[in-house]
């Protein structure tokens, strides 16, 4: 059977709830059959109004949600088969890992025998066997989120949700069941959609990622072209780091723009601009931007090292450069790169194709 | 590395283990200290005046002390017939000691308690030992009454003998001992406690079992919803406790008479008939609806704390996983409540099983708990022994209670906030 290709559909949906402000407008968004959707925002963006507005606890204002072709906007949430990884994972405190793993089987009447076979199936999935008759309390973070996982797929749902599920662990836990649970997804090929505010996070699991700002979607993509080629200036501050400058478009011709920045030009990628005149901000990834850098590359200007900060592997730069004294340049520690030092004058360039102008705001 | 212990020393060479108790000693003695005030306060208001309800319950003295000679002497007889001479002798020679002292009067109350009859014959034998003369006291004695002569009465003088007896708690059972010394129960038309305590048993149960029906609901309103309003809410629920216990159950004297509001209301909408108003107060009824009104934050404050810290997501993870609403509520929210509920039914229930106030003055006759029993006792009676006796028989109902919860539910499960 071919995959679906609008599994889930949120057609023109807005949701408000004092009827004064709409946290969520006019959304539009598919979501393949067996992807991994990561809907990624700052806080209140409604990126988790979005997600309960699927799993049936909140009811869209305006519009329809679709699963597999059906409007549910009007089924309740136990009749919609949706699981659903909680945010403080959820798992019932009375209840051992076994009879968690067991309430969403029995009250769908599957038989003990057969109960008893996709628990054990579900446990090994996350690798948690022996731990059947462990109360929640007696487990550790990590393996608490492990059994909320496996509940919410034990019953073979076709979509699994998840709210920010690893928001509580330590980092390092917190990366190792990124791994885990994107492995999962790809053995067992669920639908899932992960809401999260941790952008490494939405980049190492999803298949694509919704970054929500302002009640919106501002850009559906995969990680790779989302950071590479962000489409506003929000998104492209949003993920990763970023070097900015804001000026004025003075020419605009053969797929490159000049923008006038303190009186000097320098060559970017017109994105979002149409014509001179027209305000704009221009994005650069820090690693874009290299010291000694080679003639071919169009955009060449110099600036004073105002600040030096060693990370290990790479060495962080702050630079002065035509007005922005918050430049930041990613240099690899190579015994090339010994002559950086604080006060001294550098050249950097870039090729216009990196950077960006995007809309000014 | 050596894998054996070195003992660890301090700077000035005593053992770190040694030195470090005597720090914690201090320690101790400071924590110590500052309880003691409380513990004081609790030994001097608590485990004294229990002890001493517990002494009073059981303690006879009296009669063994104002006839010392008289059980000396009795201590041979075997009770199957009249006395003999040196028990006689020995009973005039206490009596006339008592009278000189004025205290036959109390002799003749405690000895009535024993057998109805004994007043008028002490009276009468005080009268007449003016005139006694000396020796035979058995015949002069026996002539004052005929019932002085019946071994019956003898026999009562004899049961009062010991120091201790338990006759009072048989007397809050409806039970006495009897001539042949059996317990036995008194006439059916003469037994008035055990109605009380089945009475108050059941009162307690159905106000603690309406208390719940109605506080589940309020206390679920107030953990969910937002804070604005449940502070409101939490403030009427609370409204009660800042009222005097008098008032509020004056006003349901108010509410609740036949010429009251709430029978008005019935009327006026044609409920009932003007000339058939229904009694709901001076009966079961009136102790059951103020009761349950004044009781009910007791109930609604622990499951409120209860279910303030259950996780709303818990109840929203039970739908997603395909329980219906009501499911949901059954298998996850419910058991999580059971701290509360057993919090709640406990505490309303011990209280209710001592309510004073309210039952007196709402009860009516047929509304009164044992706690107003007792009341009469130490009141109007003065039977305080008696009185003392109900108390503790109570206080032991309660712990029996409490074992009883302990192995069915776990005290440990038990959450007030």
């Amino acid at each position: 059977m071919a995959l679906k290709k609008d599994f889930v559909k949120f057609d023109k949906v807005d949701k408000s709830y004092d009827g004064k402000v709409l946290v969520v407008k006019d959304l539009q968004l598919d979501i393949e059959e067996g992807e991994f959707v990561t809907m990624l925002g700052p806080s209140g963006s409604g990126k988790t109004t979005c997600l309960m507005m699927l799993a049936g606890f909140e009811t869209p204002t305006n519009g329809e949600i679709y699963l597999d072709g059906k409007a549910i906007s009007s089924i309740p949430p136990h009749k919609r088969g949706i699981g659903m990884v909680f945010q403080n994972y959820a798992l019932f405190p009375h209840m051992t890992v076994y009879e968690n793993l067991a309430f969403p089987l029995r009250v769908r009447k599957i038989p003990k025998d057969e109960a008893d076979k996709k628990i054990d199936k579900a446990l090994s999935m996350v690798s948690l066997q022996g731990f059947a008759s462990r109360m929640p309390g007696q487990l550790s973070g990590g393996q608490q989120q492990r059994v909320a996982v496996a509940r919410s797929l034990v019953f073979d749902p076709q979509l699994v949700l998840m709210d920010e599920p690893l928001g509580a662990l330590d980092k390092n836990l917190r990366e190792s069941m990124q791994y885990e649970i994107k492995h999962i997804h790809e053995n067992i090929g669920v639908t899932v959609v992960y809401v999260t505010h941790d952008q490494s996070e939405a980049l190492t699991m999803s298949n694509r990622i919704a970054v929500f700002n302002d009640g919106k979607v501002q850009q559906l993509s995969s990680p790779d072209e989302l950071y590479e080629k962000p489409v506003n200036s929000f998104v492209a501050e949003f993920i990763g780091e970023n070097n900015t400058f804001v000026g004025e478009v003075s020419d605009i011709s053969g797929g490159k723009c000049k923008v006038k920045i303190a009186n000097t030009d320098i060559l970017a990628n017109p994105i979002s601009v149409k014509g001179k005149g027209e305000k704009t901000k221009i994005s650069l990834r820090p690693e874009r931007a290299l010291i000694n850098p080679s003639d071919k590359m169009d955009n060449i200007h110099s600036g004073k090292i105002e600040e030096v900060i060693y990370h290990g592997d790479h060495t962080r730069v702050r630079i002065n450069l035509l007005g922005n004294n918050q430049f930041i340049l990613k240099v690899p520690n190579s015994s090339a790169n010994l002559d950086i030092k604080l006060g001294k004058d550098i050249k950097i360039g870039w090729n216009s194709e990196d950077a960006r102008a995007l809309d000014p705001s | 590395m050596s894998s054996e212990t070195k003992q660890i020393l301090t700077t000035d060479g005593i053992p770190l283990e040694v030195s470090l108790k005597k720090a914690e000693r201090k320690n101790k003695i400071k924590a110590f200290l500052l309880v003691a005030p409380l513990l004081l306060f609790l030994i001097i208001t608590y485990v004294f005046p229990i002890g001493d309800m517990l002494f009073r319950s059981v303690d006879d003295k009296m009669v063994t002390q104002m006839l010392p000679k008289t059980f000396k002497a009795m201590e041979n007889w075997d009770g199957q017939e009249l006395p003999d001479e040196k028990v006689f002798a020995a009973f005039h020679e206490d009596f006339i000691k008592l009278v000189e002292d004025k205290r036959e009067g109390k002799l003749s109350t405690q000895l009535n308690y024993t057998k109805n009859g004994f007043k008028s014959i002490i009276k009468k034998l005080r009268r007449k030992s003016k005139s006694f003369e000396e020796g035979n006291y058995k015949e002069q004695i026996m002539s004052v009454h005929k019932r002085w002569a019946d071994v019956e009465y003898w026999r009562a003088i004899q049961r009062r003998a010991p120091e201790f007896t338990g006759q009072k708690y048989l007397k809050g059972m409806d039970m006495y001992v009897n001539e042949e010394g059996k317990i036995v129960s008194v006439e059916e038309d003469r037994r008035i406690h055990r109605v009380l305590w089945l009475r108050t048993l059941e009162i307690a149960f159905f106000v603690t079992v309406f208390c719940f029906l109605m506080a589940y609901p309020i206390a679920h309103l107030l953990a969910t919803l937002p804070m604005k309003y449940s502070n409101l809410l939490m403030i009427c629920v609370l409204l009660p406790f800042w009222t005097s216990l008098l008032v509020r159950t004056a006003s349901w004297m108010i509410l609740l008479q036949q010429q009251g509001i709430v029978n008005d209301f019935f009327v006026g909408i044609g409920l009932v008939a003007d000339d058939n108003r229904p009694e709901m107060m001076y009966n079961k009824t009136g102790s059951y609806v103020a009761m349950t009104q004044i009781l009910l934050p007791f109930m609604v404050l622990p499951l409120y704390s209860v279910m303030k810290t259950i996780s709303p997501s818990l109840m929203r993870a039970g739908k997603s996983l395909g329980g219906t609403p009501f499911v949901a509520f059954w298998k996850v929210y419910f058991p999580l409540t059971i701290p509360g509920i057993g919090a709640g039914c406990l505490l309303v229930f011990i209280l209710a099983i001592g309510y004073y106030i309210t039952p007196a003055l709402v009860g009516g006759a047929s509304g009164t708990l044992i706690s107003n029993q007792i009341a009469f006792h130490m009141k109007s009676t003065l039977d305080w022994s008696f009185a003392s006796a109900m108390g503790l028989m109570l206080l032991s109902g309660v712990l029996v209670i409490y074992w009883l919860y302990n192995k069915l539910v776990g005290i440990d499960n038990i959450k007030l906030g």
